[in-house]
């Protein structure tokens, strides 16, 4: 099967920031919170890409921030994944009431704005990683639950699903060996995007403050700290901008390529 | 008379691209070389299984090839040209003037936001044959000659306003005001009730007549084709087997497929003596929730047990709905269910688990009763394991004995539902059916999606299970020979009502009642002319009253 020059594009980067985040402490010329250069300085052949306001190399703390970045929103898209999933097959195969109620709030959480909603919760609780996952999870697992009932409601009404249902079959049974295979393509075209929309949404919150904390960093922390920079014409905060960019198109060349060969979604084979 | 001749088609290649799901796309010819003429006013029917070529060849009459289709070799010569090679500009002056098309389904053809009269007329004003009042005009003429009711007024309502018979004689009416040479046909009665059929294989096969129309008849229906064309030509794997007169093609078949297709109606099973019944259902009324219309009246019958119940009506008559109230899927509103000695609980979850091993279903469209990402081991290997704990190699062994037992043999355990024919995928659902050795096995169409000779195979197939097995069948169809072929016990249901209920014997015989009369005299018979005796024995009989 030949691969679309997109698709490739977007595989071998995603690849490469994977790879990049996992090995880290062993890629990263310089530890992360060490002054080691001047402040502001332009990228030379011993700071690849320039130093910071304090004087940090940039390309290090660019490294160790995107292993934060990546694991928050995989973490945080895993969890809206598994949580938004389970209970939109759950809403699609029971019906009725159920599917009112989990329905219903999955409305009103999403009628306000998530970045609204995270930002009252993270200034009320603790802040540290586990509940920056959870508050985006959760936030994010709406989406999923209308994305997955929408899916599962398609498959629900099929002849193989009400003979399972005749045959006995449990809820976990039609749910997990029914309906997830079948809805699983689209379901992972969707995870591309929502791990998108989570690397923005943690880099929006750090950039606001609320988000990773020092001396843990990440790339929209790294965008605040140097944002001042710029009226200088110093380019420090367009790096960690466009590391966030380029994951964030990269991701989605990806989860386009999985969406067209998705042929129940699209009712096609796609481009 | 060369002159006279209309469409000429010689050595026609058709091919496309499939895409088949993980392989690299590949070409596949679906019409081999065919040659065939026909002759101004002449009705040639097509008639072969699905995937025999016959719409495809039909379509080439206006050299249009669906989607992926491409029309590689041959000539196509109409009125003296030759159109497979001709530009888009000559094709779109000859589609829908001088070749027109009438579709399977008028229901999914027509714009629901347009009034009939629009639709009708609009071939004809584009082509510029005729002005808005002369179209208008020949659009009446034919509503009145199709037997439309209110032909002055029936082109002002919308198409959800008219029944899907009458939206059929629409589409025909569309397809023959621009005043064509040539209609295709494509199974134009094959979504139609029996008793509607009939009445559009009439209006059709007069207006044919008085317009002196030439047409390709598209259907896998023998019976009907023999009823309307001059010629049948008999196609198989996109090749012809037989080209001939109707009588010659329907009284002396000279290819071993065409007389299978002539005798695949013939099959014929002794009704067995009365037995105790297995189920018995009383007085069973039930509606669908939010409404307030019983769509089953008071309905009482008995099924004995290993023998078959046929359930019979046109579609809206609540055979299936009687399905749903027995498996528990629609619980009734009063009635009782009794199965094997005991009483049912109307709902589901009321069930014990072997009240739900002992009734097991199969469904109409075998594509949508098995989930696509189990293969045919797991499909057939979990009712074993669900309902009797069988793991590893014995539930293997099991699934293997009922593959053998639908006569589908090793290797197939394996492979996926998308792998598999139409044919085979009914007899893997069979197969998933008899795992769970149910007493009672419910059959909702199931051959009805099939061509006549799969169907065929099945039926034999589930005859012969039963004498093994000793299941019973509550057999749910729309398709009498069906029933005659399968049945000891029939219902024939209307309007949520058994209408009429007994033996086979009794049933099939005279005096009959007025619904069941019209049931039975629909069905067509492998025939010339037998639809001119009925339409006059019916004329008479309301002549008479």
């Amino acid at each position: 099967m030949r691969l679309p020059f997109s698709a490739l594009l977007g595989l071998s980067l995603t690849g490469l920031f994977l790879f990049i985040a996992i090995f880290a402490r062993w890629i990263a010329p310089y530890p992360i919170d060490l002054a080691v250069g001047g402040v502001w300085e332009g990228p030379s052949a011993k700071y690849w890409l320039g130093t910071d306001t304090i004087g940090r190399d940039i390309l290090s703390r660019l490294i160790y921030g995107g292993q934060v970045t990546i694991f928050v929103a995989l973490a945080s898209s895993i969890l809206a994944f598994s949580l938004g999933s389970f209970l939109g097959f759950l809403a699609a195969v029971k019906g009725g009431l159920v599917d009112q109620l989990l329905s219903r709030m999955v409305d009103l959480v999403m009628a306000i704005p998530s970045l609204i909603v995270a930002l009252v919760m993270l200034s009320v609780l603790p802040l540290n990683l586990t509940v920056l996952i959870l508050v985006i999870g959760v936030l994010d697992s709406t989406r999923v639950f209308r994305l997955s009932r929408a899916v599962a409601v398609d498959i629900a009404v099929m002849d193989y699903v009400e003979a399972a249902k005749l045959r006995g079959e449990g809820q976990s049974w039609v749910i997990f060996r029914e309906i997830l295979p079948n809805a699983l393509s689209p379901l992972v075209a969707e995870f591309g995007l929502r791990f998108i929309f989570a690397v923005l949404f943690i880099s929006t919150l750090s950039f606001l403050g609320l988000g990773i904390q020092p001396p843990l960093t990440d790339w929209g922390g790294m965008v605040k700290e140097n944002k001042d920079g710029l009226i200088y014409g110093k380019a420090a905060a367009l790096m960690p901008a466009a590391a966030i960019a380029a994951l964030a198109i990269s991701v989605n060349l990806v989860a386009d390529w999985v969406l067209t060969r998705t042929s129940s979604l699209k009712g096609g084979r796609g481009g | 008379m060369a002159d006279n001749t209309l469409l000429e088609i010689r050595g026609l290649v058709i091919q496309a691209t499939s895409y088949p799901p993980g392989e690299p796309p590949k070409e596949v010819t679906l019409v081999h070389g065919v040659d065939l003429t026909l002759q101004r006013g002449r009705v040639l029917g097509l008639i072969g299984e699905s995937g025999a070529g016959k719409s495809t060849i039909g379509l080439s009459a206006m050299a249009y090839g669906r989607g992926g289709v491409r029309l590689t070799g041959g000539t196509i010569t109409l009125n003296g040209r030759e159109i497979r090679l001709a530009s888009p500009a000559a094709l779109r002056s000859l589609r829908g003037r001088e070749v027109t098309y009438v579709s399977q389904s008028a229901a999914a053809s027509f714009n629901p936001a347009k009034r009939l009269m629009e639709q009708v007329i609009e071939t004809s004003i584009a082509h510029g044959v005729m002005t808005r009042p002369e179209a208008e005009a020949r659009a009446v003429l034919l509503f009145r000659k199709l037997g439309l009711p209110n032909p002055e007024t029936f082109g002002n309502r919308y198409p959800h306003q008219v029944s899907g018979g009458q939206l059929q004689r629409a589409m025909t009416a569309m397809a023959l005001c621009p005043k064509p040479d040539l209609v295709i046909f494509d199974e134009p009665t094959t979504a139609l009730d029996v008793t509607t059929q009939i009445d559009v294989l009439a209006a059709i096969k007069e207006a044919i007549r008085d317009t002196q129309v030439a047409a390709l008849y598209i259907t896998h229906d023998l019976a009907v084709v023999a009823q309307v064309a001059d010629e049948i030509m008999v196609l198989r794997h996109g090749r012809m087997v037989e080209l001939g007169e109707t009588a010659q093609i329907i009284k002396e078949p000279r290819q071993d497929y065409t007389r299978a297709l002539v005798s695949v109606r013939s099959l014929e099973h002794a009704e067995k003596p009365p037995a105790p019944p297995v189920l018995r259902i009383e007085g069973l009324t039930a509606r669908y929730r939010g409404t307030h219309f019983d769509v089953l009246k008071r309905v009482s019958v008995e099924l004995p047990k290993g023998q078959t119940l046929a359930v019979v009506g046109e579609s809206g008559s609540g055979k299936s709905t009687l399905a749903r109230a027995i498996t528990g899927l629609l619980p009734p509103s009063s009635g009782r269910i009794t199965f094997d000695g005991r009483e049912l609980s109307p709902d589901l979850a009321g069930r014990s688990k072997d009240d739900l091993r002992e009734i097991q279903m199969i469904y109409q469209m075998a594509d949508t009763a098995m989930n696509p990402r189990q293969t045919v081991g797991t499909i057939i290997g979990r009712p074993l394991e669900f309902y009797f704990g069988l793991k590893g190699a014995a539930r293997d062994r099991r699934v293997q004995e009922l593959l053998d037992e639908i006569e589908m043999g090793k290797g197939f355990a394996d492979r996926y539902p998308a792998e598999l024919s139409g044919g085979q995928k009914q007899r893997v659902c069979i197969a998933r059916a008899l795992a769970a050795k149910p007493k009672l096995i419910i059959c909702d169409e199931v051959t009805s999606a099939l061509d006549p000779l799969v169907a065929d195979g099945i039926l034999k197939l589930l005859l012969n299970l039963q004498a093994i097995e000793h299941v019973a069948y509550l057999f749910i169809t729309h398709d009498l020979a069906t029933v005659r072929a399968i049945a000891d016990k029939i219902a024939v249901m209307y309007k949520g009502q058994v209408v009429r209920y007994g033996q086979k014997s009794d049933v099939l015989a005279p005096p009959f009642d007025d619904y069941t009369d019209l049931l039975l005299s629909s069905v067509p018979e492998m025939e010339v002319g037998w639809l001119e005796q009925v339409i006059a024995h019916r004329k008479m009989e309301s002549a008479g009253n």
